[in-house]
């Protein structure tokens, strides 16, 4: 998944990549962290939030696109709110028809999606300005970058923490579960290691970048 | 205790199953607004006049809603009369505390999308609590809110002496902090009884 930003990429490349690495809206941006938190104690949940997310993301991206030219500005935010209010809706009962299980374990956080920051901020800095094919390429990879980021946690979490994989057992019946990462404190762990990891990286290529500047500067 | 008196309900949303760091609701401006104990302070007091109003709004509209069929518009009416409460509030502070109406800023309207205040709505609903018990609620999470809130701003404050490695600052020293709270609030969790 990890891939070099600095590739130079087509204009539609590019904007579905923003979404997904550069400015990914959990790792970078730390935008709608309440279900990021909440539901990836198992990798199965962190998928199912992460495309019912996707969905509403791409679903209202393109109605907001589609309507910017007749939403008046004053009320452009209540506008967004009920649109995503209904798109949540629709996954709502979609999700509780295709499996009830899975509708118990996600509990209200599906509901929650409206008001996660992410759709919101997206309708509002992307998809009212640019045409439906940008907004929904847009939204498609904010939607993957969110989806990555749950199953980053969800992944660690349920490993450490039930000693499984999407259901399947890993370790065997030896292995003693690190209970405490299925817990609401391990949510708040796990993603501080992942924004530490992502520091380190991020330190290690500016460091990169300064040393080969002045190396250019001195063979000037 | 019995699970449906009030003193109960206040203090399972108060301090067992605290609104962020068991249920992880509010978690945006529990990281965005947790950096003086001030403000800390004021934004709590905003969220649980919020949370008071919502939920008595709530309730009412939830009884107009069953009695002619129409669960399914739940989740719109209740995040519009979010939506207007909050301007209720913001209008109010403005007008009674321009100073504290400057030092909220950005995040008064933002309480909007706070996730507390609908997750509050919705979770009265799911659990069928009448008038009173849905007011219980609403403060028990409203002080729970600010309790967080007001605690980690006092950590953030003393780590800001603290001389961390530069890859740790900012967002992730703080989670560390909200996951090791979060850790000290699970011994409430026999409270109950």
């Amino acid at each position: 998944m990890v891939r070099d930003p600095r590739l130079p990429e087509p204009l539609s490349g590019d904007t579905f990549m923003v979404g997904l690495w550069r400015e990914n809206p959990v790792f970078v941006m730390l935008l709608g962290l309440c279900p990021v938190l909440a539901v990836t104690n198992t990798a199965m949940n962190s998928l199912a939030m992460g495309l019912a997310t996707t969905f509403v993301l791409l679903c209202s991206g393109v109605l907001v696109s589609l309507l910017r030219n007749f939403i008046p500005k004053q009320v452009r935010i209540a506008s967004y709110i009920i649109i995503i209010a209904t798109f949540v809706t629709i996954t709502d009962y979609a999700i509780q028809a295709i499996s009830l299980d899975l509708y118990k374990a996600l509990g209200a956080f599906i509901q929650l999606i409206v008001v996660n920051c992410v759709i919101l901020g997206r309708a509002e800095a992307y998809a009212s300005k640019n045409p439906v094919v940008n907004a929904f390429v847009n939204a498609l990879g904010m939607g993957v970058g969110f989806t990555f980021a749950l199953l980053c946690l969800g992944v660690v979490r349920e490993v450490l923490g039930s000693g499984s994989l999407f259901g399947f057992d890993l370790f065997g019946p030896s292995f003693q579960p690190w209970v405490v990462f299925v817990l609401p404190p391990g949510g708040f762990f796990v993603l501080a290691f992942w924004l530490f990891i992502f520091a380190v990286f991020r330190q290690r290529k500016q460091r990169a970048q300064a040393a080969k500047e002045e190396e250019v500067a001195h063979a000037a | 205790m019995q699970p449906d008196s009030l003193t109960f309900i206040f203090l399972n949303a108060f301090l067992i199953n605290n609104f962020v760091l068991a249920m992880f609701l509010g978690i945006c401006p529990f990281l965005g607004v947790s950096g003086k104990i001030n403000t800390a302070w004021n934004m709590g007091l905003a969220v649980i006049f919020v949370m008071l109003v919502s939920s008595s709004c709530a309730y009412g509209i939830n009884a107009i809603l069953v009695r002619y069929d129409l669960e399914f518009l739940r989740l719109i009416s209740y995040i519009a009369v979010i939506a207007s409460a909050v301007q209720l509030v913001e209008m109010t502070i403005k007008k009674v505390s321009p100073a504290l109406f400057r030092t909220l800023g950005i995040f008064l309207p933002l309480i909007t999308t706070n996730c507390a205040i609908l997750g509050l709505a919705l979770f009265q609903t799911n659990r069928e609590y009448n008038f009173v018990q849905c007011l219980a609620f609403s403060v028990g999470a409203g002080v729970g809110f600010t309790l967080a809130l007001v605690l980690m701003a006092g950590l953030r404050e003393k780590l800001e002496l603290a001389d961390v490695p530069d890859v740790s600052k900012g967002a992730a020293l703080s989670l560390m902090l909200g996951g090791m709270l979060s850790l000290a609030f699970m011994g409430f969790a026999g409270l109950g009884g």
